[in-house]
């Protein structure tokens, strides 16, 4: 595993009184280019990534979305509130200049959305993964559908009565990183325990991940995954959309055909044969170049 | 006049659950609408309930926590109202606007504990588009008082697909006891109104006859 880098900086910003962690690499003065991580994921898991962009001449800047990582854990949740707390960063970082972006599963679609409806802040957009497509849900009957969706309702209702207590289940570093693997199955337990000693805290009892622990898995909602797509040709910014060829429980499984139809001008995909969801930290050299070549074609 | 409130908790926020009338059976529950709060004192329309009478603040309104940085959606707003539902057991729903949405949603996750739902007109009724909008976002003045502006922008503005809103149709009509658990009083429908009030188990009456079918249900 290559070594990661903590931070140069750490600092917060505030988004209407919830507090933001920040994280960068790299100098100062030099241009800035975002990062942006995945649902459940946290700045920190660019540990490896951000330095080896930084590297290149960039300062790296990232946040912990709301209830993740080191920034506040909120009341209310919600997709626009994540958006809002991305403007408030960028506003920080880069008020009145667009910037290069790279977004990570739920990071990239979030930007997909940004660079929709505030262009103004975005020079060019990789897309790591985060397309999001329709489940390849086989035809299921009409009440099997309905029944699907009566569990997951009363399941996360279950579980708000009690998240006003709730706290994530303790355990030794080991068996946090194992824990995580089953998200991260083809990450190795070396960086595991890495993202432990970075997302988690120590307590009396073990350490815990510092996520909000009213933060859920799944979930239900009017919103649907191919409603991304349907913002992505209208995208000014040069664009790449990477997918992968591993399918993994934290990715959409999105393949190349379903994207095709939808590439803005500026717009190409990118498909990395023998990676999965996180290729960035299963092969960082391989995602930092290619990105790059195509920050520097897109003249970011 | 003030009546007496249960504090109630949903995640980081406090809720206040005003009683408004004792009696005996079944409680109904008042949803309020987008930017309102309950009640004062008993409306003069649910005189005629025979159990207690009870009417929530959501999030953001009334007595409730105004919490910081926004980020609300129905489904949040669908925990409050389960979050009474657990404090006064079965219940029957009447909500106005935003809380008749609410109240569609809650008779269809918890349908045997929803005995009918009163849909009726009120603010937040429509709702915001039913696909992608280019609605942009930006943060708001807030000084903490209540109604909260994040509530009224974002939960004005939700989606709401109409096969979204059938869907909680179907959940209340398969698990709920009565042939119509669901009453739509109001004379404005958008969208997911409309297609809620073509389905099955869905009645088309006034608020008046509606609690007079539940209240004996």
């Amino acid at each position: 595993m290559e070594v990661p880098s903590a931070p140069d900086r750490r600092y917060d910003v505030d988004s209407d009184g919830v507090r933001i962690a920040v994280h960068e690499w790299g100098h100062d003065q030099a241009p800035v280019l975002v990062l942006v991580h995945g649902g459940f994921d946290f700045a920190r898991t660019f540990d490896v990534f951000a330095p080896k962009i930084a590297a290149h001449g960039w300062r790296v800047v990232s946040w912990d979305h709301r209830g993740h990582g080191d920034s506040e854990h909120a009341a209310l949740y919600s997709w626009e509130a994540d958006l809002r707390d991305a403007a408030a960063v960028f506003d920080h970082v880069s008020p009145g200049r667009p910037v290069p972006v790279i977004g990570h599963s739920k990071g990239g679609a979030l930007m997909i959305q940004f660079a929709d409806a505030q262009p103004y802040r975005i020079s060019a957009l990789v897309n790591l993964d985060g397309i999001p497509s329709k489940r390849p849900i086989p035809d299921v009957a009409e009440h099997e559908r309905t029944k699907m969706l009566a569990s997951e309702v009363s399941g996360w209702l279950d579980h708000r009565r009690s998240t006003a207590v709730a706290r994530r289940k303790p355990g030794t570093i080991d068996e946090l990183a194992r824990r995580r693997g089953r998200m991260n199955p083809r990450l190795p337990h070396e960086w595991l325990r890495h993202l432990v000693l970075v997302g988690a805290f120590e307590s009396d009892d073990g350490w815990r991940w510092k996520i909000d622990p009213s933060m859920r898995m799944g979930g239900f909602g009017p919103w649907r995954p191919e409603w991304a797509l349907m913002r992505l040709p209208g995208l000014s910014a040069p664009f790449l959309g990477v997918l992968v060829s591993e399918v993994e429980e934290m990715g959409w499984g999105t393949s190349p055909h379903h994207v095709e139809p939808y590439l803005p001008a500026q717009g190409r995909l990118e498909f990395l044969q023998g990676l999965g969801h996180f290729a960035h930290i299963e092969d960082p050299d391989r995602v930092v170049d290619m990105t790059l070549d195509f920050f520097a074609e897109a003249g970011a | 006049m003030t009546v007496p409130i249960t504090w109630l908790t949903h995640n980081r926020v406090r809720l206040a659950l005003h009683h408004l009338k004792d009696g005996e059976g079944r409680t109904l529950l008042l949803l309020h609408g987008l930017g309102e709060r309950s009640p004062a004192e008993l409306p003069s329309w649910a005189h005629g309930w025979p159990g207690p009478v009870a009417a929530l603040d959501f999030t953001g309104h009334g007595q409730s926590t105004v919490p910081r940085g926004g980020g609300y959606s129905s489904e949040m707003l669908l925990g409050d109202a389960d979050a009474a539902l657990a404090a006064l057991g079965q219940v029957t729903v009447l909500g106005r606007g935003l809380g008749a949405y609410i109240a569609l949603q809650l008779a269809g996750a918890r349908p045997t504990e929803v005995v009918g739902v009163v849909l009726g007109d009120g603010p937040g009724l429509a709702g915001g588009p039913t696909e992608p909008t280019s609605l942009s976002f930006f943060s708001l003045h807030t000084d903490g008082s209540s109604p909260d502006p994040y509530a009224l922008v974002e939960l004005g503005r939700d989606l709401r697909p109409p096969d979204y809103a059938t869907a909680f149709v179907r959940l209340a009509v398969q698990g709920s006891p009565l042939d119509e658990p669901i009453s739509v009083s109001a004379v404005y429908r958008p969208a997911w109104l409309q297609a809620v009030t073509a389905q099955q188990g869905v009645a088309e009456t006034s608020t008046a006859d509606a609690l007079t079918v539940y209240a004996t249900s």
